[in-house]
């Protein structure tokens, strides 16, 4: 089957026990895109990224990548993808240099064009003055940096990358942005998931929200966007009583601590609810009206959940 | 917006265009892993002093600690102690080195690296195989030590050439099993505290043998336990082959036992690898 999909999901499902974590998945990815993959913590995103990347098998539905079938053809999926975990997978005992030739020889380059790549992809993390020291001495945005790096070793079509700019700071993360940038300009499919609303903004061609076992959301991030509503009506309240009665009262969500977003479609609705708020004598401090954001997006798709944990 | 890009994806940035990949077999790519793998396991063992303290000064220090210091209130049975207790010591090192594998096993497991191998074209088994290799290569080093430390302080073999190449073969299987069934331990621990603490069994069963003391002097209760367990007839068979004494029937019984346990622990380790690799740390 030739597919322009990179990557191909369809009612995929996976628990853990009695824990149902996906319950039915569908995912496309073209060719040459970015997709973010958007979900509060406990969602699902490592799982289903780890069954794209043939680490797990989904106990139903099927996934491919580049056409090849991620349960059945593992062996040339391996072949396509390039995988960055959550979390490090680095040897703290070799230098990066090292850990960059080794894995770039598990890849099954010669030696030399190993060594040649990993000088190379040295260069382009910043890790260059760094490449001989051990581990041990190489800061959490540099191992980051390392950790990716070695996921590009094979030069992979389609690449993983799982909540690759946690712990970074603003310059790495500005950094690594315009790395992904080049790769997707280089034609390479990238699945990226990210707690970070500005990142799917600024990268993905388009997002998918998980929730609760499925994908409730998905399109452009602009899409997205007017699905909340053309306006945003943000109030501040001044204590969390107020907070709970305009909850009730404008079916809005919470952002953070004391501030309440309300999808407005016309100027009319504004004024109908400030006059509903001063009606019901809520202590509203602020009134601010702006464009959705993804923030607006991802708080209203994924409920009460995603504010707690925020 | 959305653009499609039917053209092929290439490399990263700045990456030659279609890296140049190794043609090979399985197997040829399973020994070459395996020989990068066992590369960075030596890179471990010389860059970590407790790793090399473990290998070289422990039978160092084990081999003059039995001379000098219990030589003189212990006897082997006839023979000059040293001659009686030194292949003993040598499977006790080895049990010894054997934590180095089985924490460094567990680690692998649990720090992620085997799962980034498993997302790879690589052979994901190749890390165990570098570590048993690792850990063969770090006891044939004690060995080294403890043979050279003991012929500078009175150890005397009278094997001729056929003895010596039985002993060392023999010294060969073990070594190799043992390394395997520390690989297995690593496999089989959840953490790495458990993976320490499995370890002590290849530690300590070394002692409950005839490695010291011959059996003769031990209670009956206990002598039966330490005569019928794998580790005595290997220690036996390697005391009488060095020292060209008479065989009897520890030759056979030693070999019976380690080929079948080396022929059981492979494939049984790689199984529970496979099924542990995949599961979420
Ligand atoms: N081995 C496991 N056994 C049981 N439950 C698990 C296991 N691994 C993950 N889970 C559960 O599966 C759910 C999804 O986990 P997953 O790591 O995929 O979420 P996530 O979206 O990546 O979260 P985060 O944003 O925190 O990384 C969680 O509720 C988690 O507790
Ligand atoms: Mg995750």
């Amino acid at each position: 089957m030739i597919s322009e999909h990179a990557i191909e999901a369809r009612g995929l499902r996976k628990s853990y026990g009695e824990h149902k974590v996906l319950s039915d998945v569908d995912l496309k990815v073209e060719r040459g895109t970015l997709l973010a993959l958007l979900g509060p913590n406990g969602a699902g995103k490592t799982t289903l990224v780890r069954i794209l990347a043939t680490l797990d098998t989904p106990d139903g539905g099927t996934a491919a990548v580049v056409g090849r079938d991620v349960v059945t053809q593992t062996a040339a999926v391996r072949e396509l993808i390039g995988l960055t975990s959550q979390d490090a997978a680095i040897d703290e005992m070799l230098t990066g240099r090292e850990n960059l030739v080794m894995m770039g020889r598990l890849f099954h380059l010669p030696k030399d064009a190993a060594v040649a790549r990993a000088t190379e992809l040295l260069e382009v993390f910043d890790l260059a003055d760094a490449a001989d020291k051990p581990l041990s001495t190489y800061s959490g945005g540099m191992r980051r940096r390392l950790d990716i790096a070695v996921s590009l070793l094979g030069s992979p079509p389609v690449l993983f990358l799982d909540e690759p700019t946690t712990g970074l700071d603003p310059r790495s993360r500005q950094a690594l942005w315009e790395t992904i940038k080049k790769l997707l300009a280089s034609g390479t499919t990238i699945l990226l998931t990210t707690q970070y609303l500005d990142e799917a903004d600024e990268l993905a061609d388009r997002i998918a929200v998980l929730d609760g076992g499925r994908i409730v959301a998905e399109g452009t991030a602009d899409e997205l966007k007017r699905q909340v509503g053309t306006e945003r009506l943000v109030l501040r309240l001044a204590d969390a009583a107020a907070v709970a009665q305009a909850l009730r009262m404008t079916g809005g969500t919470r952002l953070d601590g004391d501030r309440v977003s309300v999808a407005v479609d016309d100027p009319g609705q504004v004024r109908r609810l400030l006059n509903q708020a001063a009606d019901a004598g809520l202590p509203v401090l602020s009134v601010q009206l702006h464009q959705p954001t993804l923030d607006d997006v991802f708080l209203t798709l994924t409920g009460d959940s995603a504010g707690e944990a925020k | 917006m959305t653009t499609t890009t039917l053209a092929t994806p290439t490399a990263g940035p700045g990456a030659p265009v279609g890296l140049p990949k190794t043609q090979s077999s399985a197997l040829g790519h399973a020994l070459a892993d395996s020989r990068v793998l066992l590369g960075r396991n030596l890179k471990h063992l010389l860059r970590n002093p407790e790793q090399f303290f473990q290998a070289v000064s422990l039978p160092m220090i084990l081999t003059l600690l039995f001379r000098y210091l219990l030589g003189g209130a212990f006897t082997g049975g006839g023979q000059a102690y040293i001659d009686y207790v030194l292949p003993g010591l040598m499977a006790i090192s080895m049990g010894f080195n054997s934590t180095t594998t089985v924490v460094g096993v567990t680690n692998d497991m649990r720090s992620g690296l085997v799962e980034r191998f498993r997302s790879m074209p690589a052979t994901t088994p190749a890390v165990l195989i570098a570590h048993v290799s690792a850990a063969v290569l770090r006891n044939m080093l004690s060995l080294v030590v403890m043979i050279g430390v003991g012929l500078a302080v009175g150890f005397r073999p009278h094997a001729g050439v056929g003895g010596w190449l039985a002993a060392i073969g023999f010294l060969l299987l073990f070594n190799i099993t043992l390394s395997w069934i520390a690989a297995l331990l690593g496999v089989a621990a959840t953490t790495v505290e458990g993976a320490t603490g499995l370890s002590m069994i290849l530690v300590f069963v070394p002692y409950l043998t005839s490695a010291m003391v011959p059996t003769s002097t031990m209670p009956a209760g206990l002598r039966a336990v330490v005569d019928n367990q794998p580790f005595t007839p290997l220690i036996d068979a390697v005391r009488k082959l060095l020292a060209d004494a008479p065989l009897g029937n520890s030759v056979w019984v030693a070999l019976l036992w380690w080929l079948g346990i080396l022929a059981v622990t492979v494939p049984y380790t790689l199984r529970v690898f496979e099924r542990r690799a995949r599961k979420r740390r």
